[in-house]
């Protein structure tokens, strides 16, 4: 860090002075690598893609419409990792939120849908947030567990087979309609990611995770309730994960077990890219949008460009680890 | 710097009234009395300096004070109001304000948003506004008369500035007594300087400030009165003008904790060739220019002051901080110490202040603890052999006498001597030439401290060179054949023991009065 910078005597003249600018310069391009990288990434593709149909309108709608429930989740995640917690639970939470909104839906209705996929995130965040904080069980640990038993649910209760979804309203309002011209999915992404910023930033509850995140003692000796804080953001973040899984529901038309599966580290290395500090005390939910959209663009580039499966997902593998390594504090 | 003194406002309550009254405090924890019959009294506008020695109740009655602990019986009167402290906010709602040692900040935020955690301005909708909290902070810092930026990282800053910051986090909440703990332990001289004056502006304004140091030119310099206390009881309270430094030295140390660490004769090593030579040696800000040569068969102590660079000497001379000048000679040869390898290589051991955190694999068992520094020893071909493992990691528990039901047994799970006595095992397993022990009685019971204490004394029959640093001065007055007394990063005097007469001289040397 600006040590050298900073070790003068406080109130020295111009040390204040040396003390911004250094700042300044070490913060300046890293915290905004994410956004220089969307933004190359962008123009290296449509350079090189542009007749591919890159640039066109509707493919360009396609990106977002692709990430955004995995930006829905790791909205979430980001408050959970900020306060120096993981989640692993989130993609069979979002699963098994899809299913159980498809069979009470069938049966009982669209309310009855909607409260049961709510439910579903209610539950689990409760007892993973209850594991966590009250018995302090490391939340790698109860998620890791919990991903397991939930994905388990899902495929139990369904004897494996979809649960389709033939209630139209509710697959036009979770995912498969427009407002206008632009997709349901993206205006649920734009909520998603508003109130999170807003919440994360400019909240009491949002400084308090941060802080809890930052220095648990310290928050502690201020007077923030840390364990009520993680019980908090567990919860949140599972609540969050089950509104994803109805937007995968909504849009695919059924509900799956297989829906979500593999999310937790789509949207553990979006919120990393996008600025939240793995070890807990800095986060961004624009950030994190970012961080979404820049695997988005790497993701439907890579396909464009003709290149395989297993090509892509190399290329995806180096991109992440080179932008975090350039994203990195010292 | 900061030269400018802010208007500090008119306010002059009367100085007679009592900030702080703490009368007949006890406590107790698992039937051991820490604390009997205290009385502690703070004046507004006070500096209040609390003194004493490793276990005199100190720290347990500031922590009281704060809420952190309950008395168990007794009477605490804040500004003519009996006042119930059963949690940290309690205290602080009664104004009760703590500069802590380990800070309590969250280095991820900027200074204002520490400063009003919890407590945030907030405007419309209940949004934090942080545009007002910074303009509130550098409000507090202006009335502090020094300069803080307020929109500066945490973490991006030197620990003066942190402390800064803590103290006017108490002020913004509204501290009318501010503890402060060894505050300039942390600090270099210039910015002990600014911390003095704003105690003094802080004094002015009607704050009073419990002051625990060590360090009597501090003492004498910045508080009115002092308080003494001495395993666990009040001993004096006294003006400063009227008592002297040797006085509150007798006062600290007492007569209660001799006979247990005794000094031992020993047959004085031979002067042949220093094994190990250090010449203007330069590291960081707290080590700066020293020089001491170190004999075979020899126990050589430092003491010092916290902050004075004791620890600091023993990382650099192991390799872990980069040395900045001067070089070190083992047996008359220039060696390389730019990381702990080639220490080890050089024949210098390092036994860490803090064996949990930076001595031992805590999980893992005896013997891999003492094992891992050793494993060439134990190889055949590319793999560990077994058998030689166990007959090495048994004969060293016997040698070392570590208690352990069975060597497979995970260390975290040892007491804390006897976890001690297998980091000791661990390096003496590698065969150095010198060994340098950092604080090695911390956290031990007195018994395994003696028996820890002979180990030394041994290891020196045996030809090793041992440098003991500790704070605690009868330990080094135990086992020395010659204690350095380190200030300020360089050596300040070198003294033989036998012409240490008792530890308040000790004590008078480190302090330099």
């Amino acid at each position: 860090m600006t040590q050298s910078a900073t070790t003068g005597a406080p109130g020295a003249p111009g040390q204040n002075a040396v003390a911004r600018r250094g700042r300044l310069a070490t913060l300046d391009w890293r915290r905004y690598i994410i956004y220089i990288g969307v933004v190359v990434v962008f123009l290296f593709f449509a350079v090189l893609l542009g007749d591919q149909g890159f640039l066109s309108k509707n493919n360009l709608l396609n990106i977002f419409r692709q990430t955004a429930t995995i930006t829905v989740i790791a909205v979430g995640m980001t408050y959970v990792i900020a306060c120096a917690e993981i989640d692993l639970s989130v993609g069979s939470v979002a699963g098994l939120s899809s299913v159980c909104t498809a069979m009470a839906l069938s049966r009982y209705g669209i309310a009855a849908g909607i409260l049961a996929g709510l439910a579903v995130g209610l539950v689990i965040g409760s007892i993973n947030g209850g594991l966590v904080s009250m018995l302090g069980i490391p939340s790698f640990l109860v998620t890791l567990g919990m991903l397991g038993i939930a994905a388990g649910i899902a495929q139990w209760i369904t004897n494996s087979a979809p649960q389709p979804i033939l209630n139209d309203t509710f697959n036009s309002i979770f995912g498969s309609g427009n407002i206008g011209p632009v997709p349901i999915l993206i205006i649920w992404m734009g909520i998603f990611v508003a109130i999170g910023a807003v919440i994360l930033a400019k909240t009491r509850f949002g400084r308090q995770v941060l802080a809890t995140g930052g220095n648990r003692t310290a928050a502690d000796f201020t007077g923030v309730n840390t364990k009520r804080i993680k019980f908090q953001v567990l919860l949140l973040c599972s609540v969050v994960a089950s509104v994803a899984g109805m937007l995968y529901a909504g849009r695919l038309q059924s509900g799956r077990f297989q829906w979500g599966a593999g999310d937790e580290l789509s949207a553990i290395a979006a919120v990393i890219l996008g600025g939240t500090s793995l070890f807990g005390g800095a986060g961004s939910v624009v950030g994190t949008l970012m961080g979404a959209l820049l695997i988005g663009l790497i993701n439907n580039g890579l396909i464009l460009a003709g290149l395989d499966t297993s090509q892509q997902q190399i290329i995806r593998g180096l991109i992440i680890i080179l932008a975090v390594a350039m994203a990195r504090r010292k | 710097m900061a030269a400018t003194v802010h208007d500090t406002g008119s306010h002059r309550p009367d100085a007679q009234t009592l900030a702080v009254d703490m009368r007949g405090i006890d406590k107790a924890f698992d039937g051991v009395t820490v604390l009997q019959d205290v009385h502690f009294e703070v004046r507004r506008g006070e500096v209040h300096a609390l003194a004493g020695g490793n276990g005199a109740g100190k720290s347990t009655l500031m922590k009281i004070l704060q809420g952190v602990y309950s008395k168990d019986s007794g009477e605490i009167v804040l500004e003519g109001r009996p006042a119930q402290l059963s949690s940290i906010q309690d205290a602080k709602a009664a104004g009760i304000g703590m500069v802590f040692q380990e800070f309590s900040l969250v280095p991820t935020l900027t200074v204002a948003q520490n400063i009003y955690l919890t407590v945030e301005p907030r405007g419309r909708g209940r949004l934090i506004r942080d545009k007002e909290a910074s303009r509130q902070a550098a409000e507090v810092f202006r009335t502090m008369g020094v300069d803080v930026d307020p929109d500066a990282v945490v973490g991006d800053l030197s620990t003066a500035y942190w402390q800064l910051t803590e103290i006017a986090k108490a002020l913004a909440q509204d501290a009318r007594v501010l503890i402060m703990d060894e505050p300039t332990a942390s600090l270099a001289k210039h910015e002990t300087e600014v911390l003095f004056e704003l105690v003094a502006r802080l004094k002015a304004r009607g704050i009073s400030i419990i002051y625990i140091s060590h360090r009597m030119d501090e003492i004498y310099r910045i508080a009115d009165r002092i308080t003494i206390l001495r395993d666990g009881r009040w001993l004096l309270t006294e003006p400063l003008t009227d008592v002297t430094p040797a006085q509150i030295v007798e006062g600290i140390v007492g007569r209660s904790v001799e006979g247990q660490l005794a000094y031992r004769e020993r047959v004085a090593p031979a002067r042949t060739e220093p094994v190990l030579e250090v010449r203007g040696l330069r590291a960081g800000s707290r080590v700066d220019d020293v020089s001491f040569s170190l004999y075979p068969g020899e126990i050589l102590g430092l003491a010092g002051l916290m902050g004075s660079g004791r620890s600091e000497l023993a990382r650099a001379l192991f390799g872990i901080d980069r040395l900045d000048g001067g070089e070190v000679l083992m047996r008359g040869r220039k060696v390389d110490l730019s990381d702990p390898g080639r220490a080890i290589k050089a024949g210098i051991a390092l036994i860490p202040e803090d064996r949990r955190a930076q001595g031992l694999v805590l999980e893992h068992s005896v013997r891999d603890n003492l094992l891992l520094p050793l494993l060439q020893r134990v190889r055949r071909g590319p793999l560990i052999s077994d058998r030689s493992g166990r007959a090495l990691a048994a004969s060293l528990i016997d040698r070392f006498d570590v208690k352990v039901a069975h060597p497979g047994r995970a260390v975290r799970l040892l007491s804390g001597g006897n976890q001690q006595k297998v980091v000791l095992a661990k390096w003496l397993g590698t065969d150095p030439d010198v060994l340098i022990m950092d604080e090695p009685t911390a956290g031990v019971d007195i018994g395994t401290k003696s028996e820890i204490l002979g180990m030394i004394r041994a290891l020196a029959e045996a030809g090793k060179a041992v440098i003991v640093i500790s704070s605690e001065y009868p330990e080094l007055l135990a086992v020395s054949d010659r204690i350095l007394v380190l200030r300020n990063g360089t050596v300040a005097q070198e003294l033989n023991r036998r012409d240490i007469p008792d530890e308040e001289s000790l004590q008078l040397a480190v302090q330099g009065v």
